[in-house]
């Protein structure tokens, strides 16, 4: 220790008085105090879409252009002409169809090459590290919005933090310390949440945990009725259930920060053609359903759906006609208020050796710096654990 | 030393006998009690963790036992076979054909609507055996071994099939795990659910040769994926006879060449893989903290389990032997343990019937309700398993299980009236009600476990202290029922 105490760096004394100056032009507003009303905008809602078991993205954002990806996929490749067009050098899969009137409206951005540095190819691990916002040799206990949430509270209001729909996997919001529904249906909800008596917590970590979970319920029973009917028609699928669900619950009182759905069965090892197409139409239909259903209720503009996966999948087809674990992937950003257009970038498969993977264009720690940043304005440093640059995405 | 000492008893009078004999007693009771009596606290702990539920006659017959016996009588009692008979969709292999790839689109959805409703029956069929089964420990550990080596119907599609993987993984629940290793690996389930049979010389498919490391043998961090890639060669050829959907090895497909696993060379085939496995002593830690973790406590002691899978490794991997090892240990029984694992959803159920004495005439509405609680047997969420512990509960689940219970508490018996009905293939020992009895139950609980009837309810059904104790009271109906709603219920 050289330096005194009391003296201020240079440099921190320059941040001050920027601070001090934008404070000064703002009339103090931005200067949050801990004792200060939270700045975090948690009226604009996050919808987590995850596509479980590792959605195959060089058939869901399909590089035509490249004379890679014919030799890649000698029976999966998809030609040129049927593709949605994009661009001049990438298309969507046809079973995305419906995702075009978001990119018609610059509603969706193709965020390609999404993934992180020495990948890990176990499906439970990998989602582990996007679940957690993990290095890849760093195990974390905690979501990566559980995190968020317990370091900006979502206000007391909010009957959750956050609502998982449809699964009984936690996810983003697993771990202890923040407020997290898991639920299927609000009616059904509501009805039985009148076995269920708060008390006070106590025990082991079990029964500190089963107790936390009743007053869970009891605090979001009372406000998850809605007046709403939705005239839009949802798919008649497991996932358009979900979406349904979703859309009650942000058409009730309820308020919640963030929903996570899931569409499960990508783990495409084998004949991935039809089951691949089957379950991107009902991603595209679902995600249809829910920019109508939130139009409804004037909440789209204040929406930002987003998928994500555990991985991607070799750019090398196997001999099964389908594909095996891969590394980084294309994943998408809707919403009203996002600014359409391509993002980061597809690696090139020419002259790739067959097993190898793809190295990633964007750190999916950057997805989420910017939903904490520029969506919700909170604190991402310490929640990810390190700086990553947002992406423009979002119109601000 | 020990001649010495020896000596020293031979000529000692016998006042100093016996002072030697109470010393070597209590040295043993530090650490196994083996001639203690369980008491009727430690009774119910023994039989709830390793089986499900249990009657209060059950409990009282295993309190006048010590751990030893008590052990020795769970051991002894297991079985290889199940007793509840399977519907005979199951075991007629004509129902697993599939239709050929060019049939008729009506024939595909006969084909699906034929084994979902197999499907629904095998688990009917399975809840039903975890109710009536005379070792509810082979039943346990057969679940156990669902979860650890698991495969789901949603990718295998044919509902004989995954019953085969039962009746394999209940003939060696409790035998031995190396035998069973072998056993799952060519389980014509598990050879679809894991792309086996797939897997061809030149083209190798890495998702068994990955998931038999990483969970179910070694963990995470013990193999190399240069490991995997091997390894993946040497189970190439392993198949399926299309017809009787048997284990058939195809020579052709095999992938004869020189392999390296874990720094060993050799022209191995998937045999050999796994004989390399279960060589490495990774493979008996994992185990036993997974044991660890299913009986004892979410947090395994790792010095007790260094000790335990060592024993399970010097036993050449006797199952019974790791059981018994678990089982006598001081961890098992400490008072910090209890209440601190969270009932899985089939134990929950199958439990609370077992112990209410209910046999319901159709098990189906109830694996229905299993399901959603969150474990729909035969269909585990991925190779993983069900994740347990906390991440069974959640809002969603746990008021599944609250009204699950409260309407078994109601004697609503799921649509099926409340006229007494025997089960059809019920256990011959007595009759028991397809709805909760209230006096029945009470009627074998012995007066001198409690100061009054509530208290002595709680003791049978409670594994710690209600949170709510206030509100249950009552008469013996409206005590079981509120104890059922208490949260520690769902913890054992």
């Amino acid at each position: 220790m050289t330096s005194r105490p009391h003296l201020v760096s240079r440099r921190r004394f320059l941040a001050w008085s920027g601070a001090l100056a934008a404070a000064a032009s703002t009339g103090g507003a931005e200067l949050a105090f801990a004792d200060a009303p939270s700045p975090a905008h948690y009226d604009k809602l996050l919808v987590l879409i995850e596509l479980k078991g590792g959605n195959d993205g060089f058939n869901t954002l399909v590089p035509f252009a490249d004379p890679g990806y014919a030799e890649a996929r000698p029976k999966l490749a998809i030609a040129r002409d049927a593709v949605v067009q994009l661009s001049d050098r990438a298309g969507l899969h046809p079973a995305l169809a419906p995702l075009n009137a978001l990119w018609k409206n610059n509603e969706l951005a193709v965020l390609q090459g999404v993934g992180y540095s020495d990948p890990n190819l176990s499906h439970f691990r990998s989602i582990e590290i996007w679940d957690t916002a993990s290095k890849s040799q760093e195990y974390l206990q905690q979501g990566w919005l559980t995190r968020t949430f317990a370091a900006t509270p979502t206000p007391a209001t909010f009957a959750a933090d956050g609502v998982i729909v449809g699964s009984n996997d936690m996810g983003p919001l697993a771990g202890g310390g923040t407020r997290a529904l898991a639920l299927a249906d609000p009616a059904r909800f509501m009805q039985r949440a009148k076995l269920v008596h708060a008390a006070a917590s106590r025990g082991n970590k079990a029964l500190q945990h089963v107790l936390k979970t009743e007053a869970d319920i009891v605090q979001a029973a009372s406000r998850l009725d809605s007046e709403h009917a939705f005239t839009t028609l949802f798919p008649a699928t497991a996932f358009g259930n979900a979406i349904r669900t979703a859309c009650r619950v942000v058409a009730s009182r309820a308020s919640v920060a963030a929903v996570r759905v899931t569409l499960g069965g990508f783990d495409t090892h084998a004949a991935q053609a039809p089951t691949q197409a089957r379950l991107l139409r009902e991603l595209a239909e679902g995600v249809a359903a829910l920019r109508a259903a939130l139009g409804e209720i004037d909440r789209w503009n204040s929406t930002l759906a987003l998928t994500y996966a555990e991985f991607g999948r070799r750019p090398q087809e196997n001999q099964s006609a389908g594909t095996d674990h891969g590394t980084a992937n294309v994943h998408f950003a809707m919403g009203g208020r996002v600014q359409g257009g391509m993002y980061g970038e597809t690696a090139s498969l020419a002259n790739l050796s067959p097993n190898a993977n793809v190295a990633h264009a964007i750190d999916f720690r950057s997805v989420y710096a910017t939903i904490l940043e520029r969506w919700w304005t909170v604190d991402s440093r310490a929640v990810l654990g390190g700086r990553f640059a947002p992406l423009p995405f979002l119109v601000t | 030393m020990a001649a010495a000492s020896d000596r020293q008893a031979m000529t000692a009078t016998p006042m100093a006998r016996a002072l030697c004999a109470l010393a070597a007693c209590w040295a043993l009771a530090a650490h196994a009690a083996p001639d203690t009596l369980l008491g009727v606290d430690d009774a119910r702990l023994l039989l709830t963790r390793t089986g499900f539920g249990a009657t209060p006659a059950e409990i009282v017959a295993f309190s006048a036992l010590s751990r030893h016996q008590a052990v020795d009588r769970l051991l002894d009692a297991t079985i290889t076979r199940a007793v509840a008979p399977p519907p005979p969709e199951l075991t007629d292999p004509a129902t697993m054909l599939r239709p050929a790839r060019d049939a008729a689109a009506g024939e595909r959805k006969a084909f699906r609507r034929r084994q979902r409703d197999a499907g629904l029956a095998l688990r009917a069929w399975w809840l039903r055996e975890m109710l009536v089964t005379p070792s509810p420990l082979t039943e346990r550990m057969t679940l156990f071994w669902h979860g650890h080596f698991a495969s789901s119907q949603q990718k295998v599609k044919v509902a004989a099939l995954m019953y085969r993987q039962n009746v394999t993984l209940r003939a060696n629940a409790v035998g031995n795990f190396g035998t069973l290793l072998h056993a799952v690996a060519k389980d014509p389930a598990m050879l679809v659910y894991l792309d086996t049979v797939q897997n061809r010389r030149g083209h190798a498919n890495e998702n068994f040769a990955r998931e038999v490391m990483e969970l179910f043998t070694l963990g995470e961090g013990h193999y190399a994926e240069q490991d995997i890639r091997e390894a993946a060669r040497a189970f190439t050829g392993w198949s399926i006879e299309r017809d009787s959907g048997t284990y058939l090895f195809r020579p052709r497909l095999h992938d004869a060449g020189i392999k390296t696993v874990f720094g060993k060379s050799g022209s191995f085939d998937g045999d050999d893989v796994l004989d390399l496995i279960l060589a490495r002593p990774e493979t008996a830690r994992f185990i036993t903290t997974a044991l660890w973790r299913e009986l004892v406590s979410p947090e395994p002691d790792a010095a007790a389990v260094e000790r335990i899978a060592a024993r399970f490794r010097d036993a050449h991997y006797d199952i019974k032997a790791l059981l018994r090892a678990v089982l006598e240990d001081d961890a098992f029984y400490a008072a910090a343990a209890r209440g601190t694992l969270v009932r899985s959803p089939a134990d929950l159920v199958a439990g609370t019937l077992r112990t209410l004495d209910i046999v319901p005439a159709n098990m189906l509405p109830y694996a229905i309700a299993c399901a959603g609680m969150g474990q729909n047997l035969f269909s585990p969420p991925n190779v993983r398993g069900w994740p347990g512990g906390d991440a069974w509960i959640n809002t969603n689940t746990l008021l599944a299980r609250k009204q699950f219970l409260e309407r078994i508490a109601r004697a609503d018996n799921f649509g099926e009236g409340a006229a007494m009905a025997p089960a059809p293939e019920g256990p011959p020992r007595r009759l028991r009600s397809a709805k909760f009895d209230a006096d029945a139950w009470m009627a074998q609980v012995p007066h001198d476990t409690g100061a009054d009837s509530r208290a002595r309810a709680l003791r049978m059904l409670l594994p710690i202290d209600a949170v709510d104790a206030a509100s249950i009271k009552g008469d013996v109906p409206g005590v079981v029922r509120a104890a059922l709603q208490d949260p520690v219920y769902q913890l054992e």
